[in-house]
């Protein structure tokens, strides 16, 4: 029985430092949630406060209608893989798998089929008499998964999981938990600091900074619409062109930027006056009119060419330019600089965003 | 609400927290505390420095201040300059037979002292067996009695002490702080000088310390070989035997001073190392440099050498332990009587060894593992305190702590004074601080999630640590309990003011056999302790093949 889990206004201090400051989310049945953001933001100690590891200090979480603030972390019903895999290394695969099956006095012949079933669900069944030591890193957090699941556990917790693991490895095994999480329709949170990952694996995603969630939606959204400036810069790149807003009236408005380019923009209010846009390289193009720039480094990456331009101002940005491998642009050479004006956001200031 | 203060702070590693804190109060801070507040007493149990003044204006007492100080300074400088330059011969070297004499210095740093001491006055004394023959030639010996004596034997078995850890700290350093000297343009001897000792010099100063204290602390040697040249240890155990009734009053006020001196030292070394605590990956440790022919000869040579001035004390016990004797002197012929008559004689005191070294050890490690969990994983909930306390026997001297254990225990409401206990509970106190050091060690190494992903699984957190920490950490604190339980088998000074007849153990019964006279008794009692301590060291070398070898 999976749960969905609420966490109400959660706070955790170390002295005067809040590591988790005033966190709210609601945590649906059977949806796989990430906790996203660089280090420090507060996203494992969240975690942990979920798990039970870490005290909560203020405010309240519960898993379905239970608050479990009080109740210790080996009575929560919660299975955690963690980003050492944590492994017992006295213990062979199969006692790995079945020493959470033991503690809940789940009898050897139920047992054993159920520790076999698990292992072979992440694809090491022929390794199960092996010690962890005998064991490669992507292997043992195959064994930690396994253990984690093979509980039924209501909630399943991950802790950077695959912050281990080298880049192929990574992503065949991103693949394999999604697939598990899916059949097994266990709700989970899953904390990473890798955005792409976060992207590719998640439901929905909660991006953190200092103690604070800065955005919640599922990942298109995350990408397309960045509430904040920090959302927009942390997840994916963007180029931020500083720009004004004028002859602004029923939420549509006219942007211009310093070399007088001008489009019309929606707006969520009207508002004249200074503002930031930020734009992804994949959504700015060269054409024949535009933002005039020079060319300062081609880097070539396979599927397509990132240019790095100089614009009159000084400001350097990205571009990204696809399918036009043949005719590479040099270094130095002049281009003109246009945007997709849909897949831009306009911000007041670093805070609030007013494109829609 | 109930539930809430359960989940917060009654579980089991507050209770062990508190339990370990009472036993601290009880086992140390109140003997350590008496014993501190009757130095100051007078006659009428009035405040008074009268003991104190005693002690810096009258010469008996400050000289043997001196004593110790000039011993331990004598001993630390010599066995730590030759400690070093044997650790780092071996350590560079192919030193002809590098195994047996690694192996042969391990046995030297767990005999005795005093047996060594012992040993040289069979060897050296004025009935010595060297002496004999030397004599026989027309050579006079200097005499081994006093200073000279106690020098030797404390340079010899301390340097032992040196060799183990520098040997230890030299594996730490990596290959390529070396070879970037060496790329940089410094000669050999440079790059020793400017890196490879400096970057090891925080382990030598560790060592300085330890060997310093030990030197301070030994009893048994300037007891045995010393006549009349006293040190502070002496001196606390003759104001005991003057005060036999008494409070301790003077005692108190030597042991005191002794113990400032061992905690300023250590003190003084710990800011000295505070900013030189240098990491190194030792990934790469440095290749051992192949000798050939006269060079090879010459690194080789002094290092047997040395090894077999340091074990030639052992040697020489179980040699004379088959000769005949009639009391201080070896009339020549092999028996075995000596040990007919020790096993007869002493079978009891043999029996308590063992009993008492072996009752100690299970608590030494139950509260070893458990103290070293609660300042590694719980230093905010006690663990800081706890860390603390139990370092401080470390440089308290065994005959401090025999003193006030006799000050606190010979009355009631304990009275444990003249049993098993007392000598038992000095064992814990004392042999303490090495378990928790090592079990530390060994609990740093294991990742933290290992414990939550357990409780993760739904084991309570205290049938976790049973399951999975305290089993991981096991091999590795036998060992260094192994070391332990040798060390209690040696135990001469803080046993030697608390047994009584029915209690008296191995070590003092050799002491005693020794100052009546009996050497033959003696001897074979010294091959006795010798024999178990390698049985145990094979032991501890079995244990550490598996876990990556401590010693």
């Amino acid at each position: 029985m999976s749960y969905e889990v609420r966490i109400c206004d959660v706070v955790k201090k170390y002295g005067d430092f809040h590591a988790v400051d005033g966190v709210s989310l609601d945590i649906r049945q059977g949806e796989f949630f990430t906790l996203l953001g660089p280090s420090g933001c507060g996203k494992t100690t969240l975690l942990r406060m979920i798990a039970g590891f870490n005290k909560i200090d203020q405010g309240e979480i519960y898993f379905g209608d239970r608050l479990i603030n009080n109740i210790s972390a080996n009575k929560r019903d919660i299975g955690m893989v963690f980003q050492n895999y944590a492994v017992f290394p006295h213990m062979t695969v199969s006692e790995n798998v079945a020493y959470g099956l033991k503690a809940r006095k789940i009898s050897k012949p139920e047992r054993t089929p159920r520790v076999l079933k698990a292992l072979e669900k992440v694809q090491i069944e022929n390794l199960k008499d092996r010690m962890p030591d005998a064991l490669s890193g992507g292997q043992q957090q195959r064994v930690a998964l396994a253990r984690a699941f093979v509980i039924e556990p209501g909630i399943l917790l991950m802790d950077e999981p695959l912050s281990n693991l080298d880049a192929k490895l990574r992503v065949q095994m991103r693949s394999m938990i999604r697939k598990l999480q899916t059949q097994l329709g266990v709700t989970t949170i899953y904390v990473t600091h890798d955005q792409e990952e976060a992207l590719a694996i998640s439901d929905r995603i909660a991006v953190m900074k200092d103690g604070k969630v800065m955005q919640v939606g599922r990942p298109e959204e995350i990408y397309r619409k960045p509430q904040n400036l920090f959302v927009a810069n942390f997840i994916g790149n963007s180029n931020q062109i500083p720009g004004e807003m004028v002859d602004c009236a029923n939420k549509v408005g006219t942007l211009k930027l310093d070399n007088g380019a001008k489009s019309r923009i929606k707006l969520r209010e009207d508002y004249t006056g200074e503002v930031i846009v930020a734009v992804r390289p994949e959504y700015l193009y060269f054409a024949e009119e535009g933002i005039p720039g020079t060319i300062q480094l081609a880097t070539f990456l396979g599927d397509f060419v990132l240019y790095e331009v100089e614009l009159p101002g000084g400001q350097v940005i990205n571009v990204n330019e696809y399918g036009n491998m043949s005719h590479i642009r040099k270094i130095g050479d002049k281009v003109k600089v246009r945007f997709q004006e849909e897949y831009i956001s306009v911000y007041k200031n670093s805070e609030e965003v007013l494109s829609c | 609400m109930l539930s809430k203060f359960r989940y917060r702070f009654l579980n089991f590693w507050t209770i062990s927290t508190l339990v370990l804190l009472a036993f601290f109060a009880l086992a140390l801070i109140y003997p350590l505390g008496s014993l501190f507040l009757n130095s100051f007493k007078d006659g009428e149990n009035g405040f008074t420095l009268q003991n104190y003044i005693t002690f810096f204006t009258k010469k008996y007492y400050y000289t043997a201040l001196g004593h110790s100080l000039s011993i331990g300074i004598i001993s630390t400088l010599i066995s730590t300059g030759c400690g070093v330059a044997l650790a780092y011969v071996m350590h560079r070297y192919n030193v002809v037979l590098k195994g047996a004499l690694k192996i042969l210095f391990i046995i030297c740093l767990m005999s005795p002292p005093f047996i060594g001491a012992y040993s040289w006055i069979l060897l050296l004394g004025r009935n010595g067996f060297i002496t004999g023959i030397l004599g026989k030639i027309g050579i006079q010996m200097p005499t081994i009695y006093g200073k000279t004596g106690i020098v030797l034997v404390f340079s010899l078995s301390l340097s032992c002490y040196v060799f183990r850890y520098v040997t230890a700290a030299l594996q730490g350093i990596d290959r390529s702080l070396e070879e970037a000297a060496e790329s940089l343009g410094a000669s050999k001897m440079r790059r020793l000088f400017t890196i490879s000792l400096p970057v090891v010099f925080p382990a030598i100063s560790s060592v300085m310390v330890i060997v310093f204290m030990r030197s301070l602390a030994d009893f048994g040697t300037p007891l045995l070989i010393g006549e009349g040249y006293k040190t502070m240890p002496v001196l606390i155990y003759n104001a005991y035997l003057s005060e036999m009734g008494g409070d301790a009053k003077m005692a108190g006020a030597v042991s005191v001073v002794t113990v400032l001196i061992s905690l300023g030292i250590l003190l003084l070394q710990k800011a000295y190392i505070a900013r030189r605590n240098y990491k190194m990956s030792g990934l790469r440790p440095p290749l051992e440099v192949k000798l050939t022919g006269w060079k090879r000869a010459l690194v080789s040579i002094p290092c047997m050498i040395w090894v077999f001035v340091a074990l030639l004390p052992q040697i020489a016990i179980i040699v004379m332990s088959f000769i005949r004797t009639n009391g201080p002197i070896f009339v020549g012929g092999f028996t075995l009587n000596n040990y007919r008559e020790a096993i007869e004689n002493c079978g009891s005191s043999i029996g308590h060894s063992f009993l008492y070294a072996t009752i100690a050890i299970v608590f030494i490690v139950i509260f070893g593992i458990i103290t070293a969990y609660v300042s590694v994983r719980r230093r905010k909930q006690g663990g800081t305190l706890l860390d603390t306390l139990v370092m401080f026997p470390y440089v308290i001297p065994g005959a401090v702590i025999g003193i006030c254990y006799i000050v606190s225990f010979n009355h009631r409401p304990i009275l444990i004074c003249g049993t098993a206990i007392v000598i038992v509970l000095a064992y814990v106190i004392r042999k303490l601080p090495n378990t928790v050091r090592s079990s530390v060690g060994v609990l740093e190494s294991i990742d933290p999630s290992l414990e939550e992903a357990s409780i993760s699984l739904g084991v309570p957190a205290m049938k976790t640590f049973f399951v999975i920490t305290a089993r991981l950490m096991l091999s590795g604190v036998a060992a260094g309990a192994v070391l332990s339980w040798i060390s209690c088998m040696n135990e001469l000074s803080s046993t030697m003011l608390l047994y009584s007849s029915t209690t008296m153990t191995m070590p003092i019964a050799v002491y005693t056999y020794v100052c009546r006279g009996n050497y033959g008794i003696a001897a074979a009692l010294g091959t006795i302790m010798t024999i178990s301590i390698l049985a145990a060291l094979c032991l501890v070398a079995r244990l550490t093949r598996k876990t990556g070898g401590i010693i």
